[in-house]
């Protein structure tokens, strides 16, 4: 029972992190059409931004997060200003293309930036942790699940009571008729790409603390939550979140119970397992709007 | 002041001229027409007045303002609506917030005042606001249903609707009764003349074809070609020689003849 328990926690815990990461696919999909490939660099931008500020220039953490989270926002909407703005009018897959593009520019670039190695994050809980019921918590991993619920409680009171949540929506479907009632569609976007910087920080702030740290491989943790995006229903916020933590303890519970028969890395492969079957019930995904159609 | 004033207007893409040397003026309350065969330019002028296209030449004034240097986005805060010829509502988005999305400029809570819990009073105004247009296109019944699940008529009026929200003051028709049966044309007429009758508004309208616009037009100006040919009320419209001509073409003795 115990190591049920330990094993549940650390699976919200890795869910919550995924949750923010598959929020940031979310938000870019439902108000472009875009998935988005940059997204791991992104996350792998941020915490490395995170890193150097804490660990380099001695900013103090709370200070080099938020600092970071700014500066990816920024970097997002920068994107959308001086990249993804130039080709309206195009096929969504250019954007997807162009997407990719820039992902791998990122990873490479903050490689040669800073080395292959391992680097050190800069936390104050380090590798901490205290027993509640025999379950080992560490401290990390109660950060983890309280920014993580903080920043999706923010994001969907963003949404549901402010005009921009149905501007948003309105933009994917029809750039023209949005503009023709009055949304600014580019400021829309910009601030889309905006959500999606800051939510990438905060989730490779999660994933590269205890037991994982900055490395260059870190950008593939957006690629371990992609099924939490398809489970939840591309472009659907709330699907995005039950998703992630449905993926996140998944993973973990396989990686605990999974018989050794089927290898050590089984617990990567679950994930896609669990995908397929739901997604074979329900091809939209849990909470994917489904294109209804007249007949 | 007229609600619209145009003068000189022209557009060219390359060496095509798609217009050229257009004025008019549409006084307030009015339902202006502008009609025309095919290729006339009457497509490209709308798109001209709602800002898809920018005119090489001429002015524009909307009440007095400069219209053609206003951000586009401002233009539903100065009172400009427009519908789109092949429809512009978004399908996955139910027909309620098909039209409170048309109240974006006319709400105020931002990130500050949501988070003050301040918001709640104003969603009821505007959602109020927005039922009280579906009603007027009779379509408060569907107002939870998913835009995509209706006929191409209803989504027409859910177009309509949302332009009404907008409470504009110059509302601008991109031939609203393109590719409709004589059912749903005979509708939207109806329904366009009570938006001009029962509403403060002056309308632009664009239409093909030429029934509904001898219906309800105060005036109408007729283009040829990219050029105007005749302006007047649909009664001197209709007995207009050059509009006949344009129309139906000159007979052939005429021709002979010259």
């Amino acid at each position: 029972m115990t190591e049920f328990l330990q094993l549940l926690f650390q699976g919200l815990s890795l869910g919550a992190t995924y949750a923010l990461v598959a929020l940031g696919f979310a938000v870019v999909y439902r108000s472009s059409g875009v998935i988005n490939f940059a997204q791991g660099a992104m996350l792998l931008l941020g915490a490395y931004a995170i890193s150097w500020l804490a660990v380099d220039l001695g900013v103090a953490f709370g200070l080099a997060v938020l600092a970071a989270t700014i500066v990816l926002a920024l970097g997002g909407a920068g994107l959308h200003a001086l990249v993804l703005r130039r080709v309206v009018g195009q096929p969504t897959f250019v954007l997807v293309m162009i997407t990719i593009g820039v992902g791998i520019a990122v990873t490479h670039g903050v490689e040669a930036a800073f080395g292959p190695d391992r680097r050190l994050l800069g936390d104050p809980w380090g590798s901490s942790a205290f027993e509640a019921g025999g379950v080992v918590v560490n401290t990390v991993k109660v950060w983890g699940i309280a920014v993580t619920a903080l920043a999706l409680a923010a994001y969907f009171a963003f949404d549901r009571y402010t005009r921009w949540g149905l501007a948003m929506q309105a933009t994917a479907a029809d750039e023209e008729a949005t503009l023709s009632v009055g949304v600014p569609v580019r400021r829309v976007h910009a601030a889309t790409w905006a959500m999606a910087g800051a939510l990438a920080t905060l989730g490779g702030l999660f994933l590269a603390g205890f037991p994982g740290a900055p490395q260059p491989a870190l950008g593939d943790a957006a690629l371990r939550a992609f099924p939490a995006v398809v489970v939840g229903g591309l472009g659907s916020p709330v699907g995005a979140v039950v998703g992630g933590v449905l993926i996140g303890v998944i993973e973990v519970l396989t990686s605990g119970y999974a018989p050794e028969s089927l290898g050590t890395n089984f617990y990567a492969v679950a994930p896609y397992i669990a995908m397929i079957a739901i997604l074979l019930v329900r091809p939209y995904g849990l909470f994917g709007a489904r294109p209804v159609e007249r007949v | 002041m007229n609600a619209l004033e145009v003068r000189d207007l022209t557009l060219r893409f390359g060496a095509v001229t798609a217009f050229e040397g257009v004025s008019f003026d549409v006084e307030r309350g009015e339902l202006f027409a502008v009609i025309g065969p095919n290729g006339a330019g009457k497509s490209s002028l709308f798109n001209a007045l709602s800002r898809v296209y920018e005119p090489g030449a001429g002015s524009v004034r909307l009440e007095g303002r400069d219209f053609l240097r206003v951000r586009r986005d401002r233009l539903a805060a100065l009172g400009v609506a427009r519908s789109f010829q092949n429809l512009g509502v978004f399908p996955h988005l139910t027909v309620l917030e098909n039209v409170l999305v048309g109240r974006h400029h006319l709400m105020r809570c931002g990130v500050l005042r949501g988070g003050l819990g301040l918001a709640g009073r104003e969603e009821r105004r505007h959602r109020a606001a927005a039922l009280e247009a579906l009603e007027f296109v009779g379509l408060g019944a569907h107002r939870g249903t998913p835009v995509q699940l209706l006929p191409y008529g209803h989504r027409k009026r859910v177009e309509l609707a949302r332009c009404l929200a907008m409470e504009p003051r110059l509302m601008l028709l991109d031939e609203p009764v393109a590719g409709m049966n004589a059912g749903e044309r005979a509708e939207i007429t109806a329904l366009v003349r009570r938006l001009r009758e029962e509403r403060e508004l002056t309308v632009l309208l664009v239409e093909h074809d030429m029934g509904m616009v001898m219906e309800v037009a105060d005036r109408v100006l007729v283009l040829d070609f990219g050029v105007p040919i005749a302006c007047g009320t649909p009664a001197e419209i209709q007995c207009d020689e050059r509009v006949i001509r344009a129309y139906l073409g000159e007979e052939l003795d005429d021709r002979v003849a010259a």
